[in-house]
C-alpha cells in the first residue's frame, strides 16, 4: 500500500475499528459526564479533534528529536547512547496542559464565538486520557510525522463520532421507561457496552 | 493514637463502600474498563494506583501551603506524572511482561480522575495523615471494583468459551469481552 491509501487506512481505522473510545476505553470520563446533552457533546468533540491533531505532532517531534534513544545525535556524536525515554511521561504530560491553554487564549483572541462555543470544555480535556493516549500509542507503533498527523485527526474523529452517537441515544430514550435503579449512568454505561459491540463488526475488516 | 480512631477509620472505609470512586463517583472508569480484562493486570493495576495515590495525596499536602492557587493543576499533574514514571520504570524493569501487556494503561494513570479528584478534594485541605488514609481508602475502593469485576469476567469469558455457547468466533479480538464487561460492571454496582 502506497500513498493515500495508506493514510486512508490509518485514518479508517482510527476512527471505526481501533475507535479510541470504543474499543481501548480512553476519555471515558468524559465520555459518560458530557453526553447528556447534544450540543455540549459537538463541542467537546470539536476540542478534542482540534486538540489531538495538534499535540500528537508535537509530542512527535520531542520523542524523535529529544526523548528517544539516540534522538539527540543531532546536537553532537556523544549523545548516541543518551535515552530520556523515562521523561516521556511527563514531558507529554506538560505538553498537553500547556497546548490546551495557548489552543484557548488563541480561540479567545480571534474567534469568540468559537470560544464562547467551545472554552468551557478545553481545561477538561487537558486531563483527558485520550489526549495523553493518542501521544502514547503514536510512541507505541512507531509512526512517522505525517501518520501521526492522520492519526491524531481520526482518533478526535473518532472520539466525535462516538459522543455524539451516545448523546443522540441518550437524547432518544429520555422519555422511555427505564427501571429506576438504571437511570443515569447505569443507563449510559449499557449504552457504552452496546455500542462498542456494535463496533466490534468493524474489527473483521482487515486493512 | 491519632491514626487509629474512629474518624481516620471512616476516611479509609467510606470511599471502599459507601462511597465508591468508581461505581458510585464515576471518576477513573477508562483505566477500570480498560485493564478488567485479567485478573493478573488488575492486581499489578490496583497496586500501582495504591502506591501513586498515596505518595501524590501525602506529597501534595505537604506543600500543600506553597502552592498558588491558579497554577496548582500543572504542579498536581507534575506530581503524579513523576510518580507514574517511577512506577512504569519499576515495572520495566522487574515485571517487563507485564509492562508490555498492559502497555500504556500504566502511563493513563496520570490522567485517572480519582487520583486528581482526591488531590483537588482532599489533599490540598488536609494534613499529610489523613491524606495518605484517604489515598489509601480510594485507592482500595477502585481495586476492590476492578479486582472483583476481572474475575467475573475471566471466569465468564473461559467458562463461556469452554461450553461453546457462543460461537468461538465472536471473541476475536477481545470486543465483545468488553462490551461484556461494561454490563456487568452494572450488575456490580
Amino acid at each position: 500500500m502506497t500513498g493515500v491509501e495508506h493514510y486512508l487506512s490509518i485514518f479508517t481505522k482510527a476512527v471505526f475499528i481501533e475507535n479510541i473510545v470504543l474499543a481501548y476505553f480512553l476519555g471515558l470520563c468524559s465520555f459518560l459526564a458530557i453526553s447528556k446533552k447534544i450540543d455540549a457533546s459537538v463541542g467537546i468533540g470539536l476540542a478534542v479533534i482540534v486538540v489531538l491533531t495538534i499535540t500528537a505532532p508535537i509530542n512527535w517531534f520531542l520523542w524523535e528529536f529529544l526523548l528517544d534513544k539516540g534522538a539527540l545525535v543531532w546536537i553532537s556524536q556523544d549523545f548516541k547512547d543518551t535515552d530520556l525515554g523515562f521523561l516521556k511521561l511527563i514531558v507529554f504530560i506538560s505538553v498537553i496542559a500547556a497546548m490546551v491553554q495557548l489552543v484557548e487564549m488563541f480561540m479567545e483572541r480571534f474567534s469568540q464565538s468559537l470560544y464562547n462555543s467551545l472554552g468551557i470544555f478545553l481545561p477538561l480535556i487537558a486531563v483527558n486520557c485520550s489526549i495523553l493516549g493518542g501521544s502514547l500509542f503514536m510512541v507505541e507503533r512507531e509512526y512517522t510525522i505525517s501518520e501521526t498527523v492522520v492519526y491524531g485527526f481520526g482518533s478526535g474523529v473518532g472520539f466525535f463520532l462516538a459522543i455524539v452517537a451516545l448523546a443522540s441515544i441518550r437524547y432518544r430514550i429520555r422519555y422511555s421507561n427505564i427501571p429506576p435503579r438504571l437511570r443515569g449512568v447505569g443507563m449510559a454505561m449499557l449504552l457504552t457496552g452496546l455500542l462498542s459491540m456494535a463496533f466490534m463488526a468493524f474489527s473483521g475488516i482487515d486493512l | 493514637m491519632e491514626l487509629f480512631n474512629s474518624e481516620s477509620k471512616k476516611i479509609v472505609s467510606d470511599p471502599i463502600n459507601v462511597n465508591n470512586p468508581i461505581s458510585l463517583q464515576v471518576l477513573g472508569i477508562c483505566s477500570a474498563l480498560a485493564v478488567t480484562i485479567r485478573l493478573d493486570q488488575a492486581i499489578i493495576m490496583t497496586l500501582a494506583v495504591v502506591f501513586v495515590l498515596c505518595s501524590s495525596n501525602v506529597i501534595l499536602s505537604l506543600i500543600r501551603n506553597y502552592i498558588p492557587t491558579r497554577v496548582r493543576i500543572v504542579i498536581m499533574l507534575s506530581v503524579i506524572a513523576s510518580l507514574v514514571s517511577v512506577v512504569d520504570e519499576l515495572l520495566k524493569a522487574y515485571l517487563y511482561d507485564m509492562s508490555k501487556q498492559l502497555s500504556v494503561f500504566v502511563g493513563l494513570i496520570i490522567t485517572n480522575c480519582i487520583i486528581m479528584g482526591r488531590a483537588e478534594a482532599f489533599a490540598l485541605k488536609h494534613g499529610p495523615s489523613k491524606a495518605f488514609l484517604d489515598g489509601l481508602g480510594n485507592s482500595m475502593g477502585y481495586g476492590l471494583i476492578i479486582i472483583v469485576v476481572s474475575f467475573l469476567e475471566s471466569f465468564l469469558g473461559q467458562e463461556l468459551l469452554r461450553f461453546r455457547m457462543v460461537e468461538q468466533v465472536m471473541f476475536y479480538g477481545e470486543f465483545l469481552n468488553r462490551g461484556m464487561q461494561q454490563d456487568m460492571k452494572i450488575l456490580v454496582c
